[in-house]
């Protein structure tokens, strides 16, 4: 069935739709639940300093989430230049024994997260032309994409409002542009808050959505994964079949024809 | 370890330590009681495989950053 069409990115098949960060969970056990529960197979991942001295036996996110298990997608989080996205993807590839799937952004400012496009630019180049298979956070403007997929990333991932607001998607027509044209996956990665959020990105044709804190700053983030995947398979199951035309107006759905009774026709 | 052995002064995660000299990656990274950790090291911004940790010699002024990954979005 056309519902089982994998979402494929850089070569790799994935049944699951969702992709999830690890970040601001209550603690390890509850982000392996709640990743479980979600049913994603790519996880992101954060890249920054040992604690040294400190916490000997405190667990690692990778027993949690075992690259054997997931696809791991570290990130460039934090990173303001192309040299710092660049820098923290060459360790990153080294950490995960030469994986070289990462998500990269550069990002503008603190307030608003939103992308460096001069930037994320000029890091997808050099990081492209180093091997490593992008997928790329950036805004919702089609040229930009289309750029970055010309340019190589294997993945487009436009935000639906900014990082972390929850805010849902609030530009459905910039990401109708991007999808009609794109011809990589198109992930909508930022500003999702609740599932049906994801359905209506999966509606609207996404390859896929990445989310973190709708999950991880639910009340119940176990609950909340199951719901995102219900969200995504609703939202890709009705992208497929079609919706009906909207219309201004009401249409009847029971017929005209055979009424007994007097009355307005 | 003996007291009289020559130091020198490593930045390792931005932080000053003295470390004999002649101390390896792989040492250094032993001392540190992260042997059996998943971990990359950057010396002095290059990436430093993890096949070299044993024959990588440091010196003084060098700097380490020994990263991991943690939970992200």
């Amino acid at each position: 069935m056309t519902q089982q069409q994998p979402l494929t990115i850089a070569g790799h098949s994935y049944q699951s739709r969702l992709l999830i960060g690890t970040g601001k969970y209550r603690d390890m056990a509850q982000a392996g639940e709640a990743i479980r529960a979600s049913g994603a197979e790519i996880v992101t991942v954060a890249i920054r300093r040992t604690n040294i001295g400190q916490n000997a036996d405190e667990e690692n996110l990778l027993d949690v989430v075992p690259p054997s298990e997931f696809t791991i997608l570290p990130n460039t989080a934090g990173c303001y230049t192309a040299d710092d996205a660049v820098r923290v993807c060459r360790l990153a590839r080294e950490l995960l024994d030469g994986h070289d799937l990462v998500k990269l952004e550069v990002l503008g400012d603190p307030q608003t997260l939103y992308p460096d496009i001069p930037a994320t630019l000029e890091a997808a180049e050099r990081l492209v032309a180093d091997g490593f298979k992008v997928m790329v956070y950036t805004s919702d403007d089609p040229i930009i994409a289309r750029r970055l997929e010309e340019m190589g990333c294997v993945a487009v991932m436009p935000l639906a409002s900014p990082i972390g607001s929850g805010l849902g998607i609030q530009n459905r027509y910039n990401l109708l542009t991007i999808l009609e044209n794109a011809s990589v996956p198109i992930i909508v990665d930022a500003g999702v808050g609740t599932a049906s959020d994801a359905a209506v990105a999966l509606e609207l044709g996404a390859g896929g959505v990445l989310l973190n804190p709708p999950v991880a700053a639910a009340q119940e983030p176990v609950l909340m994964a199951s719901a995102m995947r219900k969200g995504i398979e609703a939202g890709r199951e009705a992208y497929l079949a079609g919706r009906m035309p909207m219309r201004r107006f009401a249409s009847a759905s029971s017929p005209l024809e055979g009424t007994f009774w007097q009355g307005r026709q | 370890m003996n007291a009289n052995d020559p130091q020198i002064t490593l930045y390792v995660n931005g932080e000053a330590r003295s470390v004999p000299a002649e101390t390896t990656v792989a040492r250094l990274v032993e001392s540190l009681e992260l042997g059996q950790r998943r971990i990359a090291i950057e010396l002095n911004g290059e990436v430093v495989p993890r096949g070299e940790h044993a024959s990588r010699s440091l010196n003084d002024q060098d700097r380490i950053e020994i990263i991991r990954a943690i939970g992200g979005g």
